[in-house]
């Protein structure tokens, strides 16, 4: 019989470790068993490091003996593939980088080492984060722990289904317009996309370098504060990363919601969501008026052009970043006659289908005679979304929505249409255009017993309001994680 | 019909801009997404935006300054230990100048 150390959350592992109730060696094979187990029908990982993880688990006990261990000492990780991680292969899931070995490793990489974090593995995602079910992949979807005919959400879907199937404790994602939030809500986990500059982005492969933001997926909000704190913080190799201190996260978990005043955007509960995911939420916002906090109705109009915003910045920003990917110095080449050549054969193999669409509608919107029209319509836009942010936050400290109109669909349900496919991030979106601090949880089950999530948005840099409301909202024991069915 | 937003013509200066390779299909279906989401985005100009500042960037203003001084190593071989093709100490690639 097994131990499941696995299934232990971040906290009641770190104060087993401490106490040597169990070691870290133990607690690594534990999820690799488990990863053995359920990767035949989940794909959450495109590299599994067994080797790696088991000599960090060996260095990490040693610590923990000597009794100088640091915060995150023994804790296995799964690591989004878009990640650089020095010596271990990284692909952001495209035949373009699929043996691309890193010299280095990102600045939260490094950052999550020193603290003694075990990297298990290097979980899937949608190419180049391009995409919101993880179908994307060069390397096969990755399907819902809950429901294996089902997506996991996307891009960071292995991170998301790794931790909810407990094939690690806690992983990384990335979010340029609910990457993390869309599949933490879909997988029934927590997932955070920090406030825009919160988190180093060096080291993080680029998809629109002024919407992505590094953040962590988890088992509870604890655990999502406890990494939050390590990932956090100024690094001098990303100009945009800010110099205010990081707090203690985990302090501002006091499980009191007195006097927090909540918004909710009327724009967010439209017609065509599914009912259960409005019930779910609505019942979530009462729980949280029975505890003292308060709730108003807010308006945030331009919600409905937040897609449309989206797509032209972030496939502009996308063809510029993607314009590294010739084939000359690491990556895929196929060789051709002379450079151009070379450049337009490679890109054309090296990239999947999506990708390319994100290119070609990237590089049109920035293309002389359509940048005003495209582009800088698309920028501005963006303005009047963050003035929206801003005014709904006079009235209010906090805005609760749902993380998506529907729960997990059908794998295959929309990779023929691009467009629905872009409108499953319709509720997420506006917060990586406006630069806000956004959590998903889990706050219930549809009929199908799929997660149902919640979105907590807070203005810049009160992360901590969203982790206080979201501990308490879990301390009530209104939700009870279900186990899933893989 | 509805107005074409891009023709086939377009896609495929586009797709020379973007250095990216197109085969007849790729070209037929890419004009028809591209089309469908150029369609969708048109939906930005029931706003008058006239007298509104574009945000291109969402961090705290300004860039920080460091002293210019070099904290990385010498790594060549770790560069070009990636490359698809070296000769020595060099990315190859083909001949430029005739």
């Amino acid at each position: 019989m097994a131990s499941e150390l696995n299934k232990l959350t971040i906290a009641e592992a770190s104060s087993k470790l401490r106490a040597r109730e169990i070691s870290a060696t133990q607690l690594t094979r534990d999820c690799l068993d488990r990863i053995a187990a359920a990767e035949p029908r989940l794909h959450a990982f495109i590299t599994v490091c067994e080797k790696e993880a088991l000599e960090q688990a060996r260095a990490a006990d040693a610590r923990l003996a000597a009794g100088n261990a640091p915060a995150l000492c023994g804790i296995p990780l799964g690591i989004k593939d878009i990640y650089a991680t020095k010596d271990v292969r990284t692909t952001c899931a495209s035949r373009i980088l699929e043996h691309f070995v890193p010299p280095f490793d990102a600045t939260v990489i490094e950052r999550l080492r020193a603290d003694g974090a075990i990297f298990i593995g290097k979980t899937n995602l949608d190419e180049f984060a391009m995409g919101s079910s993880t179908e994307n992949s060069a390397f096969g979807a990755t399907t819902n722990p809950h429901d294996i005919s089902r997506v996991a959400g996307g891009s960071s879907g292995g991170s998301a289904a790794a931790v909810a199937a407990h094939e690690c404790l806690g992983s990384l994602g990335t979010d340029t317009g609910g990457s993390i939030r869309e599949p933490a809500s879909f997988c029934g986990v927590v997932g955070i996309k920090p406030t825009y500059s919160r988190v180093s982005r060096y080291g993080v492969i680029a998809y629109a370098s002024s919407l992505d933001q590094v953040g962590p997926f988890a088992k509870s909000v604890r655990d999502a504060a406890i990494l939050l704190r390590t990932l956090a913080g100024k690094d001098v190799r990303d100009s945009t990363c800010s110099a205010r201190p990081v707090p203690d996260y985990e302090r501002a978990l006091t499980g009191d919601v007195k006097g927090l005043r909540i918004g909710v955007p009327r724009e967010f509960f439209v017609e065509g969501m599914q009912p259960e995911v409005e019930q779910s939420v609505r019942a979530a916002l009462k729980n949280f008026e029975s505890r003292g906090a308060s709730t108003v109705e807010i308006s945030l109009p331009h919600t409905g052009y937040a897609v449309a915003a989206y797509y032209l910045i972030a496939t502009a920003e996308a063809s510029a970043n993607l314009a590294r990917y010739d084939g000359i110095r690491y990556g895929l080449r196929v060789n051709a006659e002379d450079n151009i050549a070379l450049y337009e054969t490679t890109r054309a193999q090296g990239f999947g289908a999506e990708v390319k669409r994100r290119i070609m509608l990237g590089t049109f919107a920035l293309s002389a005679g359509y940048y005003d029209a495209y582009y800088l319509k698309g920028q501005k836009v963006r303005t009047l979304i963050r003035n929206d942010f801003e005014r709904a936050f006079e009235q209010c400290d906090l805005i609760v929505t749902p993380v998506a109109p529907t729960t997990a669909f059908k794998l295959g349900e929309k990779m023929n249409d691009p467009l629905t496919m872009y409108l499953s991030d319709i509720f997420t979106i506006s917060v990586n255009l406006a630069g806000l601090p956004g959590m998903a949880m889990p706050c219930g089950y549809d009929s199908n017993n799929l997660p149902i999530g919640m979105q907590l948005i807070a203005p810049p840099f009160a992360e901590e309001i969203i982790l206080r409301a979201g501990d308490a909202f879990e301390r009530t024991g209104a939700f009870e994680p279900r186990t899933p069915a893989v | 019909m509805a107005e074409t937003k891009i023709t086939l013509e377009q896609v495929r200066h586009v797709a020379r801009l973007a250095r990216l390779e197109l085969s007849p299909d790729d070209e037929q279906r890419l004009r028809a997404d591209m089309d469908e989401m150029l369609a969708y985005v048109d939906k930005l100009n029931e706003l008058d935006t006239k007298d509104v500042a574009p945000t291109t960037q969402v961090g705290e203003a300004g860039t920080p300054m460091r002293d210019d001084e070099v904290t990385n190593r010498p790594a060549a071989e770790a560069m070009l230990a990636n490359a698809p093709l070296r000769e020595r100490g060099y990315f190859e690639v083909p001949k430029i100048i005739e």
